[in-house]
């Protein structure tokens, strides 16, 4: 866990959440995100293998709705927020590949 | 078709069904095939900034049937986010099952006796559903696209089979076993046509006995034609290539329905990272015995047992014969069928006519009771009627409804007499004295020459049985 | 400044109105804004027509609310039916909800009259409302200051006597921070108490939704109207809103209180001084003080900037051009997407966007985000054992008074150390409250901070009472 982040760790997960970056933005990003990451090196000397993980505060279950219409909102309304509509729909630049 | 050489598949099917509920997975919208587009849409499955999803009971019970009627275990789950970027998914990530599925390890049992075992069936939303504009109307090449998200969350049970199956036919049995048993649970409609069952394929190739080969997924097939004829192909495509000196790339693959063949949509390496975690809005599912057993008192019989039931009811089983079971398993035809055993009608006849005249009328279905259809076979033999007649008269029932008697009574369907069957062979006997003669010498395929006869001079009236008896008493 | 409960009762009984009172509040925004940046959007006519609309409550003889009257202030990441909501960011510039947060629809039934949005670190990211788009906030208390954050907008709301109450939102602190930098009272509820439908998600499992106000009683009154199960959450707790102004007044007497000197320690001097002097006076008031240390408290930070920027990296996906919102056009969606997301957020939206992504990615997974989800079981077990041996713990809620503006913006790791005593609470989903106590450097406030189990905001209350009558309030 003590792995040092790279310029190309950065340029990777920028990709993978659709940023781009300059040059001197990946410098400085790599830099920053390195100290937090060291920060969190206190947790990895901790040996933690019978400890289970908390996702939630508090352990609520089998919190379920009834299968009831509730009114769905005025398409006009709808659309008026995008950025881009036709024919009822919302529109976008083409696509480049199918849904994995 | 069988593979060249000792070459067999490898296949296991995930299998995406949308769920019959009335509203959406997370929200209130409706969930409805066809409605105007961004009609059925709402803060939650639109993915406005601060909407949150709530579960929807009816979905997990849908659910919960699959997974009993495929004899899997109903276990705690929790729902994961799968993260990744696609215009026709709001969130920009799928809420799913991932680690703990609500279902898992069961089996399903096909007709022919084999056995695929299911590893999980659970739970995930869907996404919307976007039209390209420009080019061919395809992704490739289209200018613009438009997103409508009335599909957006809508339930699905994704059905993940083992690597059991070795050949396509197999492929296709489990398919529309499965298709069959989503329909008795009352989980999905079926209709592959409208995207309510989709199926993807994992096909690997291997000699007999050695290990797994690597496998190419082919995604989005939603026809068992399809599926059917991508897997024969990709197996083929697998073998030519290692036959070559080639290797199978691990990839996730596009079948051309047009082409007839698969091509490489996205290779391991371009695959995503999904960033799988815990979706924190969402609390754990874990149905307890009570409520389990709720969902189990209204399981309805499942194919296989109504198939069962069925069989064990018709004594000589042929290949026609089975094949007119499945239609009425399907059709949900067999209480027709042992409601004519029941009055006395033999069981071939019983469910050929069920598989043929009323699986034909099927859209009339609610015109015909029971006793119109047993009486109408009653008469068919007892030779009131003949076989033509019979049709004849099951049709008008579906088409009109009506009383059995009083239909063949109106078309005129008298029963022939024997002294006017008589004089009919009799004529014919002269009209052909060749055939007749090579009948007498012991040519018993011309019998049926002379019933065709004596059925086109009556216009079908005759009884094919008489007939014989008759040929048979001037040999 | 009128308290909240004070303008009620005179709206309720005719010797205010909630117009005249949303005139004066208006009055005092239209006075300071401009100066400290503390509302974004101010809802005159929505406001207006809500106002009037107790009024003629009023003048039927209806029940017009407990908060009848009662001009407050709302974080930015609230949605609002119809109002802009921008949560700080170019990327939701201009966007209007078509629906309306739970707690806002319960403060309109309750007669409290929104008047608009106020300012906060982007999707309530920082600790000094310094990270807006559309500029910081500054300190009413002293100009050249921040407020804290990420919800310094609605902190300097009340600390200005713009509104008396105002809501805001505590992932890692970002209710209670702001109110000690601008000596307000500023409560983070037990996780599930208030649903979060409607509050713009920075991470999910750590967001809650809490009132600041200028004293005790108000902030039970807000706490009371916006909590209790709401069946558009599924996290929220099935019980009904708890009795909390009625208790107010119950006091410390015969109580354990554990003085934590993990949430002491590295503090500045007048802030240690303010813990200290605040335990003497519970004593006084028959608490039983308890010297403990819990040294898990001490992995909160790293725990929490792992698993809060995961979670955001998922909650911030969606703004990608598509629906809503800002679009940069490009020839392809994907660029499209590139292009939006690079020009609508910030440089910490992205920090933690990335920071989170990387946490959640292959071959970082266990080692980042798992481990941080066991560190976070200590953290509830840490809590759990604490509270065997006391009823509530006291501590400091920053380590130092009101920082400069500028002084920490270019250093993350600095500002992130400002979190340090408030995130072990948003980890164990538990309660707390803080209250301003004492003066520090150049008459700035310091306060002190009190933490409880769940749902145990009534006995918070009243331990904030002790504190607050001891410093002069009535
Ligand atoms: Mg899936
Ligand atoms: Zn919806």
């Amino acid at each position: 866990m003590s792995s040092p982040l790279r310029r190309d760790d950065v340029a990777h997960v920028a990709k993978l959440a659709r940023l781009s970056l300059s040059s001197a933005e990946l410098d400085m990003f790599t830099e920053q995100l390195g100290q937090v990451l060291e920060h969190a090196n206190d947790m990895s000397s901790l040996d933690l293998d019978g400890v289970k993980p908390t996702a939630h505060p508090f352990e609520l279950v089998n919190v379920v709705r009834k299968d009831e219409i509730r009114v769905s909102l005025d398409r006009d309304e709808v659309l008026a927020m995008a950025p881009d509509a036709q024919d009822g729909r919302f529109a976008v630049p083409r696509i480049m590949g199918e849904a994995p | 078709m069988t593979l060249p050489g000792d070459w067999e598949m490898v296949v296991g099917l995930e299998v995406h069904t949308e769920l019959k509920t009335t509203t959406k997975m997370f929200c209130g919208c409706a969930n409805h095939f066809g409605s105007e587009p961004n009609t059925n849409v709402c803060p939650v499955c639109l993915g406005l900034p601060g909407s949150l999803p709530v579960l929807n009971e009816r979905a997990v019970e849908l659910a919960m049937a699959i997974g009993m009627a495929l004899h899997c275990t109903i276990a705690p789950s929790t729902f994961h986010r799968k993260n990744y970027f696609y215009p026709d998914m709001p969130k920009d990530f799928q809420i799913s099952q991932y680690d703990l599925p609500i279902n898992k390890g069961g089996y399903l049992d096909l007709p022919d006796g084999s056995r695929v075992t299911i590893e999980r069936a659970h739970l995930e939303e869907d996404t919307g559903k976007s039209t390209h504009l420009g080019g061919s109307g395809r992704i490739h090449g289209a200018d613009r696209s438009l997103v409508d998200y009335n599909r957006s969350g809508v339930p699905l049970v994704e059905i993940v089979s083992g690597p059991d199956i070795r050949s396509a036919s197999q492929a296709r049995a489990y398919a529309s076993e499965l298709r069959g048993i989503l329909i008795a649970t009352g989980a999905s409609d079926g209709r592959m046509e409208e995207g309510s069952m989709r199926i993807d394929a994992n096909v690997s190739v291997r000699k007999s006995g050695e290990p797994f080969g690597t496998r190419c997924e082919i995604k989005n097939l939603n026809s068992l034609r399809s599926l059917v004829r991508s897997i024969e192909f990709e197996a083929r495509r697998q073998i030519e290539l290692i036959e070559e000196g080639g290797v199978v790339r691990q990839e996730t693959r596009h079948w051309d329905e047009n082409l007839g063949e698969t091509s490489t949509m996205r290779t391991k390496e371009e695959a995503e990272d999904y960033r799988y975690f815990r979706e924190p809005d969402l609390v754990d599912l874990a149905p307890d015995d009570a409520w389990q057993q709720r969902v189990r008192d209204q399981l309805p019989p499942m194919p296989a047992e109504r198939r069962a039931t069925l069989s064990s009811r018709l004594i000589a089983s042929n290949e026609a014969q089975l094949d007119a079971v499945e239609v009425v398993i399907d059709l949900h035809l067999e209480p027709y069928v042992h409601a004519a055993i029941d009055a006395g009608v033999e069981p071939a006849l019983a469910l050929a006519r069920a598989a043929n005249e009323l699986a034909a009328g099927i859209e009339n279905l609610d015109r015909m009771t029971t006793n119109g259809y047993c009486s109408t076979l009653l008469m068919e033999q007892s030779g009131e009627l003949s076989a033509t007649q019979a049709k004849t008269v099951l049709s008008e029932l579906l088409a009109h409804g009506g009383d059995p008697k009083e239909i063949a009574a109106t078309l005129g369907f008298e029963r022939l007499s024997s002294e006017s069957l008589a004089g009919t062979v009799a004529a014919l006997i002269e009209q052909f004295p060749d055939e007749w003669m090579r009948y007498r010498e012991g040519d018993e395929k011309l019998a049926q020459f002379f019933i065709g006869q004596v059925m086109k001079a009556t216009k079908g009236q005759a009884n094919g049985k008489s007939v014989i008896e008759q040929l048979q008493a001037r040999r | 400044m009128t308290s909240a409960a004070e303008i009620a009762a005179n709206v309720a009984n005719g010797n205010s109105t909630a117009n005249d009172e949303l005139e004066r509040s208006l009055e005092a925004i239209r006075a300071r804004n401009d100066e400290l940046n503390v509302f974004l959007y101010v809802d005159e006519q929505g406001a207006r027509r809500q106002a009037a609309a107790v009024d003629e409550k009023v003048r039927r003889g209806e029940n017009p609310g407990v908060l009848a009257g009662v001009p407050i202030a709302i974080k930015d990441n609230l949605c609002q039916r119809g109002i802009p909501t921008t949560c700080s960011s170019k990327i939701l510039e201009g966007w209007r909800p078509p629906y309306s947060a739970t707690v806002i629809e319960r403060l309109l039934a309750a007669g409290a009259v929104p008047v608009g949005k106020t300012n906060l670190d982007e999707f309530a990211m920082g600790s000094s409302t310094e990270n807006s788009a559309f500029g910081p906030t500054k300190n009413p208390l002293d100009p050249t200051r921040v407020p804290g954050g990420s919800s310094g907008g609605s902190a300097a709301s009340v600390a200005s006597d713009m509104t008396s109450v105002a809501l805001g939102s505590d992932t890692g602190g970002s209710i209670r921070q702001p109110a000690a930098l601008c000596g307000v009272i500023g409560v983070k509820p037990t996780y599930g108490l208030v649903s979060r439908y409607g509050l713009i998600a920075f991470a999910s499992s750590l967001d809650q939704i809490g009132p600041f106000a200028k004293n005790v009683t108000d902030a039970a009154i807000v706490l009371e109207v916006i909590a209790g199960y709401d069946e558009m959450d599924s996290t929220s707790l099935h019980e009904p809103a708890p009795s909390l102004a009625a208790h107010v007044n119950d006091g410390v007497a015969g109580k354990r209180i554990g003085l934590v000197r993990d949430l002491v320690d590295g503090a500045d001097n007048e802030v240690v001084e303010a813990v200290e002097r605040a335990a003497q006076v519970l004593r006084d008031a028959g608490a039983t003080i308890v010297e403990m240390s819990i040294p898990e408290f001490r992995l909160g930070l790293s725990a929490y900037y792992i698993l809060a920027p995961a979670e955001a990296s998922s909650n911030l996906a969606r703004y990608d051009g598509v629906r809503y919102g800002l679009r940069v056009d490009a020839d392809d969606v994907t660029a499209m997407n590139e292009a939006t997301r690079t020009a609508g957020f910030g440089d910490e939206v992205k920090r933690r966007i990335m920071l989170g992504t990387y946490a959640l990615s292959a071959g970082y997974f266990d080692a980042y985000y798992g481990q941080a989800l066991k560190v976070r079981t200590l953290m509830i077990d840490a809590f759990a054992r604490a509270y065997r041996d006391v009823d509530l713990l006291l501590g400091a809620t920053t380590p130092s008074v009101a920082f400069k503006l500028g002084s920490k913006v270019s250093d993350p790791m600095a500002m992130y150390l400002s979190d340090i005593f408030t995130i072990p609470t948003n980890l164990s989903g538990e309660a707390a409250v803080s209250v301003p106590f004492g003066t520090g450097e150049a008459g700035l406030p310091t306060a002190v901070q009190l933490l409880g189990p769940a749902r145990s905001e009534a006995r918070l209350f009243a331990a904030a009472r002790v504190l607050e009558i001891a410093e002069g309030h009535s």
